[in-house]
C-alpha cells in the first residue's frame, strides 16, 4: 500500500554534529543515516565535515575514513571497492547506487547518505535483504535442463549468447530494486527489477529448457504486473543495465502465449 | 530485539524526484481526473436531455472562471493521458526502453500535450 509518512519509530530525529579534524581545509558535509538497535531510539542523521584533501575520491573512500578516524560504530557493508561486488548500494544524493563508483565531486552541497529506501533497518546503513533473497530463490536462478548433459559443456551460438549480455552482468546490489516505488508500496507480491531481470536472465538463455514453467511461475497480476514501466530502475542501475526492458519483455512473452 | 521492530528506512522522503517517475505519477493523476472529467461531461449531456432550466445550470458552472479551469485542467488531462498512452503502448511492444529514448519520447509526450491543449483551448474561444 502506498504510504507517505514513516512509522512512527523509523522518522528521522537530528543527530550529532562531529567535530571536524584540525588543519583541515577543503571541508564537504556528509550526513548519514545511523540507527542503533541497542539505544532503543528512533533513528538520526549525524553529520562528519570531511577534509577531501586528505580523503580518497569516492563516497566509499569518505565513510571508510569516517569509520576508521572519527566513529568506529559507523556500520555499512562493502567489500570489493570497484563496483563488482555490489555490497555498498546506498541511497546517496537522493537515488541509489553504489558508493565506491560515486565520486564526491559529483556531488553538489551536502552528500547525504541513506540505507536503501523503503527495507528494515539492521543498524546504520546495513539493510535487512532477506526478502528480496527469498525472492530470488522463487525464481530458480540456475540452468534448468530435462536433457541428458553432453560429454563437454552445452553449447550455445555466439548470436544466443550475446542475448544474455546485459543481464549477466547484473550484481544484484539492489539499487534498482529499492528505487521502484512499486515495489515499495507492493514488495511483499511484487518481485520488483532485479529479481525480474534475473528470471529473464535464465528465460533468454538458449541452454535453460524450463522457459515454459518459468513463465508460468511468472503469470500472476502481482509478481510481473505490478510493473508499471516507472523506470527508475534503469535510471539508477550503477551498471548502466537495463531492468525496466526485461521487465517488457517477460510481459511481451507472457502476452504473446495467450495469443 | 524482534526483527519487526526495525525502523524501515526513508524512501519517498528522501529519493530525488525523477523525471521517469514525476511523469508516471502524472499518468496516474491525470488518468484520475480524465475520470472526473467524463463524469463532468456526462453530466453536461444528461442535463442538454433533461431540459432547458437544468442545461442553464451546468453552463453556469462550467462557463464561470473556476468551471474554466477545470476544463482547461481536463483538456490537458486527456491530451497528457493520451500521449503518454501512446508511450505505453509503444513501450508494451518492447520498444523505446533505452534511456535516451526515455528521456526523448518523455519532452515529444510533454511538448505534444502541451501544444494539443493550447490548439484544443484556441479553438474552443475562436
Amino acid at each position: 500500500m502506498v504510504e507517505f509518512n514513516l512509522p512512527p519509530n523509523s522518522r528521522i530525529k537530528e543527530g550529532k554534529t562531529w567535530p571536524v579534524a584540525a588543519g583541515a581545509k577543503r571541508l564537504k558535509r556528509f550526513k548519514i543515516y545511523r540507527y542503533d538497535p541497542e539505544a532503543g531510539e528512533n533513528p538520526r542523521l549525524d553529520t562528519f565535515d570531511i577534509d577531501l584533501d586528505a580523503c580518497g575520491p569516492m563516497v566509499l573512500d569518505a565513510l571508510i575514513k569516517i569509520k576508521n578516524e572519527i566513529d568506529p560504530t559507523l556500520t555499512f557493508r562493502r567489500s570489493c571497492r570497484e563496483g563488482v561486488c555490489g555490497s555498498c548500494a546506498f541511497n546517496i544524493d537522493g537515488t541509489n547506487t553504489l558508493a565506491c563508483i560515486k565520486a564526491i565531486d559529483d556531488i553538489n552541497g551536502d552528500v547525504r547518505i541513506y540505507p536503501l529506501p523503503h527495507l528494515p533497518v539492521v543498524k546504520d546503513l546495513v539493510c535487512d535483504l532477506s526478502v528480496p533473497y527469498a525472492q530470488l530463490r522463487l525464481i530458480q536462478p540456475w540452468l534448468q535442463a530435462d536433457t541428458p548433459p553432453p560429454a563437454r559443456e552445452r553449447l550455445q551460438s555466439p548470436e544466443e549468447r550475446e542475448k544474455l549480455d546485459g543481464l549477466w552482468e547484473c550484481i544484484l546490489c539492489f539499487c534498482c530494486q529499492t528505487s521502484c516505488p512499486s515495489y515499495w508500496w507492493n514488495g511483499d507480491r511484487y518481485l520488483g527489477p532485479a529479481i525480474l531481470l534475473q528470471a529473464y536472465r535464465w528465460i533468454a538463455d538458449s541452454r535453460d529448457e524450463a522457459t515454459g514453467e518459468r513463465l508460468d511461475a511468472l503469470n500472476d497480476p502481482f509478481r510481473v504486473f505490478r510493473c508499471h514501466t516507472i523506470m527508475n530502475c534503469t535510471s539508477t542501475c550503477p551498471k548502466h543495465l537495463n531492468p525496466g526492458k526485461a521487465i517488457a519483455e517477460i510481459k511481451y512473452l507472457l502476452a504473446r502465449r495467450t495469443m | 530485539m524482534p526483527a519487526t521492530d526495525r525502523p524501515l528506512s526513508p524512501h519517498l522522503q528522501v529519493y530525488r524526484p525523477q523525471i521517469t517517475s514525476v511523469l508516471s505519477i502524472l499518468h496516474r493523476i491525470t488518468g484520475v481526473a480524465v475520470t472526473f472529467g467524463t463524469l463532468l461531461l456526462t453530466w453536461w449531456l444528461v442535463a442538454a436531455a433533461y431540459g432547458p432550466d437544468a442545461f442553464a445550470n451546468v453552463q453556469g458552472f462550467l462557463g464561470s472562471f473556476v468551471g474554466q479551469l477545470v476544463l482547461w485542467g481536463f483538456c490537458f488531462a486527456v491530451w497528457y493521458h493520451f500521449g503518454n498512452g501512446i508511450r505505453h503502448l509503444l513501450w508494451d511492444f518492447g520498444w523505446g526502453f533505452e534511456l535516451d529514448q526515455v528521456r526523448l519520447s518523455a519532452m515529444v509526450m510533454l511538448g505534444f500535450s502541451a501544444v494539443a491543449t493550447l490548439i484544443t483551448l484556441i479553438a474552443a474561444y475562436l
